[in-house]
């Protein structure tokens, strides 16, 4: 056991645990291409630092018999892959997370899966890591997944990297094979930022190099794995950074007291210190630093506390409190780099939710720059972004958040991207910078506002928003409905899918992303008429839930209904007023909406109308009708 | 100043337990009285100093539990006030649930997962706090700290939502709930190690005393009450034994040793050669055992 505890009794216990407790804490993970070994080095780690219970080791032998791909010899990749499927299928699909110690450290270890389509859960070890082990078969050399793997390492901030030429006892321990994959590794990873790179020739099946140097490799005169992973330096600059705390939860039991709960996120704060609000900047003091063990003069990075100021300042969820001389920016306009981890793509125009460490808000990518090719690194211009894909793009947020750029503090620059319906996690980004724009287009306050054109025309504008498969009779109703508000005096306006496509849309196709943009479009053009004081028609399929939140968002409570026009599929394609099933039928039209791309059905419309059995006219009156009760017209 | 290894533990669990009060409207910690709760507990007191933990804690009780677990639950919720829901399955009591009759699996599931399921239904919560760690068992050891739940409770280890650095998503729709394990990142020695430095109350059953005892398949298993029906070749002995896990008492196996005090659980434990899960009977019924429980809800 490499903790020596042949010695350790009750009487000398407190002493033994007080030396463990200075102990510093390294987390790094595995990665690299499958079969590269990465579970069996793990494995191996922990059976060689004594890791492993006689009664797991009985577990594994037996496993081994069962499962094992190591012949007669135990299969350390067993210990870590916890899953059925893992263990049934031999690889590993999650990230795993292990623990061990010796007498110089503490580990935490991320089991990362070698998959190009689990790469999310890749990312996600590397997420929290100070060092990653980048496996290569020596037999195999380096691969696509070797620099992927090493981009996104990188891309997360990782400084330290170990280049593992693992199964080295299969090419009969050349030194000429293992100079041959450090070149090739040295090729493209020294533009990659890193700050050391060390590759080690071993067996982790065998054990060569992991805890004590081989002797199969005399050529070889660097450190065995553990002694490096025992000595890398940690980088530990947190504490010099300027003062950042995002505040999770303001805490008030009371009338008397009012303390921001959160953690360190960088640098140090002191009882009597300034500190800003990042988003209002006001300044205040720091009063007192509350812990259940009694108050603190002083807290640094990674301490979770709950601050309380000196004067009665806006603070809430979300916000940071920071350092006066060396604030944040704050900015609802921004470029960074995105990992995408869902089976839909990234598509610009759409609105999802931006999650940082403590703030939440909606956003949606203005523009995707472009897609980074993880194999030559080029950068491509591509109008979405697929799973394990990495981009760079500019976003827009609903409302400003306070951020570091994600090399200056991993915490206060990240976010991750959540789906608005299922709530799904839908990729990660790291904040590259803020974009002018934010500063230098304001908006125009103009002196004839909304109400007074309403007023002049006696009418409350809004958008009336018809969505449905193609041939369900949007358009005929919609023109019935016009028509009955043009008869009773109203100023209209109607936006038909078709013809909008000939002159503003006609750029769009007809791929989901262009199909993102061109409700966009259109929702941006119905609000500058409902600005203008009209009520307004729109008739598109606008097929996706998200666009039609993202119009009725961009309106006021009240202004926007939309209208279900509900018609089955086989009753559009009966009509076939343009013949355009009878074409998607016979193959001739691509992503034909309720053919060959998806139609989300409304979940709360206004109205919804079902059309069978009734005239146009009749559904149009309905229309009217409703709108009167509600005081629309 | 640089914060130690379990400062950062504690540092890392304290967050979790805000970012859960923070973001849901009705959380719930699941107290199950033994070592990992009782660190939980304290955590969550420290979180939301000097206010109360802001939510209730819910014993899921089997009533198979030791005795002295129960009064010493009992005890904890009167000393620190805390809001106490204690959920016993109806159905289960109704079927007159018995380990010893209808074996460790059945029993399991039906007084702890299907009452866990129920009480979680009953009050609405929509995340609970559990006390696993990643360090126990396999399948932990993949598990996210804040773990998705279908309306059903159940568990997808193939989908589970990638969780970067400490931003953690939240989100639920109505009806689906988050299972959160501040522990996650502690290991064993850990637990030890902060009860000692924190002083915290643990169960008494944790230190070494004379208890009766029967040797029952490979394991030591106490006779707490008047229900446990000897075989006609056992006998119960008096000996000097303690617990290193704590679940229901015909399920879990005590060990000989004479550690009547935390400094000697510790030396202890750092000289023993088998995992803690040894003791539990649950673990061992048939292979990939707890991923099975845990897909249908078990903690």
């Amino acid at each position: 056991m490499k903790i020596d505890t042949a010695n350790v009794s009750a009487g000398n216990i407190v002493d033994y645990l007080n030396a463990q407790e200075h102990k510093s804490m390294l987390r790094f993970l595995t990665c690299g291409s499958v079969d590269d070994g990465k579970s069996t080095l793990i494995g191996r780690l922990l059976y060689d630092t004594k890791l492993i219970f006689e009664d797991q080791l009985v577990a594994l032998e037996s496993d081994s018999r069962k499962h094992g791909t190591a012949g007669e010899n135990i299969d350390f990749a067993l210990l870590v892959d916890g899953l059925e499927a893992e263990r049934e299928q031999g690889i590993t699909i999650d990230v795993a997370y292990r623990f061990f110690a010796t007498e110089k450290r503490k580990f935490i270890v991320a089991d990362t899966p070698g998959h190009e389509e689990y790469t999310r859960n890749m990312a996600t070890g590397a997420s929290t890591a100070d060092l990653a082990i980048v496996l290569v078969d020596s037999r195999q050399g380096v691969l696509r997944q070797t620099r992927r793997h090493s981009f996104i390492a990188s891309l997360l901030g990782i400084r330290h990297i170990v280049l593992a030429v693992n199964k080295i006892d299969l090419v009969g321990y050349d030194q000429a094979v293992f100079d041959g994959i450090v070149a090739d590794y040295m090729a493209f990873a020294k533009d990659l930022g890193f700050e050391t790179i060390l590759p080690i020739p071993l067996s982790a099946r065998f054990g060569d190099n992991i805890t004590t140097r081989s002797e199969q490799m005399p050529w070889y005169d660097g450190p065995a794995l553990l002694e490096h992973l025992e000595s890398v330096p940690i980088e530990d600059g947190a504490l010099d950074r300027p003062f950042r705390f995002p505040v999770q939860y303001v805490n008030r039991p009371n009338l008397n007291f009012r303390g921001f709960a959160g953690q360190v996120s960088s640098g140090r704060i002191a009882v009597g210190d300034e500190v800003m609000v990042a988003k209002s900047r006001q300044v205040s003091k720091i009063k007192e630093i509350v812990t259940h063990g009694g108050n603190l003069r002083e807290a640094v990075e990674g301490q979770a506390v709950t601050l309380v100021l000196e004067d009665q300042v806006e603070v809430s969820r979300g916000n940071m409190l920071v350092a006066p001389a060396d604030a944040p920016q704050v900015t609802d306009q921004l470029q960074a780099h995105l990992i995408w981890f869902d089976a839909n793509p990234l598509l610009p125009g759409r609105s999802y939710i931006l999650r940082t460490e403590t703030d939440s808000v909606n956003c949606t990518i203005t523009a995707l720059k472009h897609e980074i090719d993880v194999n030559t690194f080029a950068q491509e211009a591509v109008k979405s972004l697929p799973m394990n894909g990495v981009g760079v793009c500019n976003i827009s947020l609903q409302a400003p958040i306070a951020f570091d750029p994600y090399k200056h503090n991993r915490s206060t620059g990240n976010f991750v991207i959540i789906d608005r319906y299922s709530n799904a996690t839908l990729g990660a980004g790291m904040i590259d910078f803020a974009l002018r724009r934010a500063d230098n287009v304001q908006w125009q306050a103009t002196d004839v506002h909304k109400k007074a054109r309403a007023e002049l025309k006696h009418q409350k504008p809004a958008v009336l928003w018809f969505t449905g498969f193609s041939g369900s009779g949007k358009s005929t109703i919609a023109n019935g409905v016009e028509k009955l508000l043009h008869a009773r005096g109203r100023h209209t306006y109607m936006l038909d899918g078709d013809n909008v496509r000939h002159g503003l849309n006609r750029d769009l196709g007809f791929t989901q992303e262009d199909r993102v943009e061109n409700i966009r479009r259109v929702a941006e053009v119905a609000r500058l008429m409902v600005d203008a004081g009209l009520i307004v028609l729109v008739s598109f399929i606008s097929p996706f839930r998200s666009e039609r939140r993202l119009a009725r968002e961009m309106l006021e409570d009240g202004e926007f209904f939309e209208i279900f026009v509900d018609t089955p599929i086989e009753e559009c394609a009966k009509r076939d007023p343009k013949g355009l099933y009878r074409k998607a039928a016979a193959g001739e039209i691509a992503n034909f909406t309720g053919i060959s791309s998806p139609y989300e059905r409304p979940e709360n419309p206004e109205i919804h109308l079902h059309t069978v059995g009734h005239t146009p006219q009749d559904l149009a009156v309905r229309i009217v009708d409703f709108l009167h009760e509600q005081g629309e017209d | 100043m640089h914060l130690s290894h379990l400062d950062r533990l504690e540092a890392e669990a304290i967050h979790i337990f805000r970012e859960v009060a923070a973001n849901f409207s009705n959380p719930v910690m699941l107290y199950s009285i033994g070592k990992d709760s009782s660190v939980m507990l304290h955590l969550a007191m420290k979180a939301f100093y000097p206010a109360k933990p802001p939510f209730p804690f819910l014993h899921v009780d089997t009533t198979w539990k030791f005795r002295e677990m129960i009064s010493f639950r009992d005890r904890m919720a009167k000393d620190l006030g805390f809001d106490l829901l204690v959920h016993i399955n109806p159905d289960g009591v109704a079927e007159n649930i018995n380990p010893f009759r209808h074996g460790s699996n059945y029993h399991t599931h039906v007084m702890k997962t299907v009452g866990l399921r129920q009480a979680l239904d009953k009050y609405g919560f929509d995340a609970a706090f559990g006390g696993a760690r990643r360090d126990e068992e396999k399948s932990r050891a993949k598990e996210r700290i804040f773990s998705f739940r279908t309306t059903n409770h159940t568990w997808d280890p193939k989908s589970q939502r990638p969780e970067m650095w400490k931003t953690y998503n939240t989100r639920v729709n109505k009806g689906e709930t988050i299972r959160v394990f501040p522990l996650s990142n502690w290991t064993e020695l850990d637990i030890w190690q902060y009860i000692l430095k924190e002083n915290i109350p643990i169960v008494p059953l944790y230190f070494a005393a004379e208890r009766p005892v029967v040797e029952r398949d490979g394991m030591l298993i106490m006779v707490d009450d008047d229900r446990m029906q000897l075989e006609k070749d056992e006998v119960v002995a008096k000996r000097l034994v303690r617990f290193r896990t704590l679940g229901c008492y015909p399920l879990t196996g005590a060990i000989e040793s004479e550690a009547d005090t935390l400094e000697k659980i510790v030396a202890e434990m750092l000289t023993a050669r088998t995992s803690e899960r040894q003791g539990r009977l649950i673990d061992k019924d048939e292979a990939g055992s707890m991923e099975k429980k845990k897909r249908e809800g078990y903690f």
